[in-house]
């Protein structure tokens, strides 16, 4: 349980550690992109920390991390013809960063500092705490660029087609701002403590 | 005039990190001062053309005419970071000044996301092989301009005061999306 919660507030990827800020930023511009995202990395989290738990006794330290590379990418893989197929709209929107999943520091960080140190179950329950973490500022950001700068959420309507809606938001600073925001609230509520 | 197109649109258009957010992570942490800013920038841009010859080379002489395309990412990937690796080496050996000055920046570049980002994007962009090793070189032209330009606003900001809980990335974000701010008015430039 304790591995569960951890990724959620106390070491949230997005918020705490900052990692994965490239998706973070670009993908967040609705509500409804920002789920997609956090859903795709979650999946591939999960399955590369169960896969590097099972593992780590096989793979030769030298050669981890490229070992590392390519359980991650095969994953990545799967997402993107999953998601091609099954989710079109979607797909085209998240674009090129579905692909740069095997980047994201998020999941080379966490098999690096906890699944090939640790067995397949908390490896797991780590990969779902993180990925929910992620998910959930995602979403979140999503939703606040979302409301300010389409007046929308998940693509319902909040106002009227006439009201004027602070476009920054969905624009690239808006990005930028947010994000920024967000974590001197987070560092302010954690303070608090 | 493609060309020059290609160039502008890469550099101020869609800047690679204000708008496009790709290598966020060595932006905003190597970006403390002007000078590291340059080393990592000048390493960016060498590995970068090199990765879009590369990447182009293997796309369309060895995915293609196999017909697994699928398997770009994968390939890409590891083509990149035996790259970095490689050239790491043969600076080591060949140029031993240029690895002291861009040494320490090449192991981070593996992690960069722009780097497969734009191998990706060459590609789905159709461009051949020529224009691909341009845009790579622009848009990490474009990556070392935001850079420095960042490094040079956080150099300056350290002086002043801001409040406690901006300390550290929140602030750095906040100057960022200004940059950006400042990069859209290059919207436009180019048809």
């Amino acid at each position: 349980m304790k591995h569960l919660l951890n990724g959620i507030w106390k070491e949230n990827p997005t918020l705490v550690l900052v990692l994965g800020t490239c998706p973070t930023l670009a993908v967040t511009t609705a509500a409804m992109n920002g789920l997609g995202m956090g859903a795709a990395t979650t999946f591939v989290l999960v399955f590369s920390n169960l896969f590097i738990a099972l593992l780590k006794n096989l793979i030769p330290d030298k050669v981890r991390i490229a070992a590392f590379v390519v359980i991650i990418a095969s994953f990545v893989t799967i997402v993107d013809l999953t998601m091609k197929a099954f989710t079109p709209a979607l797909y085209a929107a998240l674009g090129v960063f579905i692909p740069l999943i095997v980047v994201n520091c998020i999941i080379l960080g966490r098999a690096e500092a906890f699944a090939q140190k640790n067995k397949p179950i908390p490896a797991i329950l780590d990969g779902i705490g993180m990925g929910i973490g992620f998910t959930l500022a995602l979403t979140i950001m999503g939703s606040v660029r979302e409301i300010l700068g389409n007046g929308s959420i998940f693509d319902i309507k909040l106002v009227s087609e006439s009201t004027k809606t602070i476009l920054i938001f969905i624009l690239p600073p808006g990005a930028f701002f947010t994000y920024g925001y967000f974590i001197a609230i987070k560092n302010r509520l954690s303070a608090n403590k | 005039m493609d060309y020059i197109n290609i160039i502008i649109l890469a550099l101020f258009v869609n800047n690679v990190v204000l708008a496009q957010f790709l290598g966020i992570c060595p932006f905003l942490g190597v970006s403390a001062k002007v000078e590291t800013s340059m080393g990592m920038g000048a390493a960016v841009i060498f590995v970068m053309a090199l990765a879009n010859f590369v990447t182009y080379m293997i796309y369309f002489f060895v995915l293609k005419p196999l017909n697994i395309e699928f398997m770009q990412t994968i390939s890409f990937i590891l083509v990149i970071a035996f790259l970095v690796q490689v050239v790491e080496l043969i600076l080591k050996k060949a140029a031993p000044s240029l690895y002291q000055a861009l040494g320490i920046y090449l192991p981070l570049i593996t992690t960069n996301c722009a780097v497969l980002g734009i191998a990706i994007l060459a590609v789905q962009k159709n461009y051949n092989m020529v224009m691909s090793v341009v845009y790579a070189s622009a848009i990490a032209v474009g990556f070392t301009l935001a850079m420095v330009l960042m490094a040079g606003i956080r150099e300056q900001l350290e002086n002043t005061g801001y409040p406690k809980g901006m300390k550290g990335f929140p602030i750095s974000l906040i100057t960022a999306g200004l940059l950006s701010l400042a990069f859209m008015g290059f919207a436009g430039l180019v048809k």
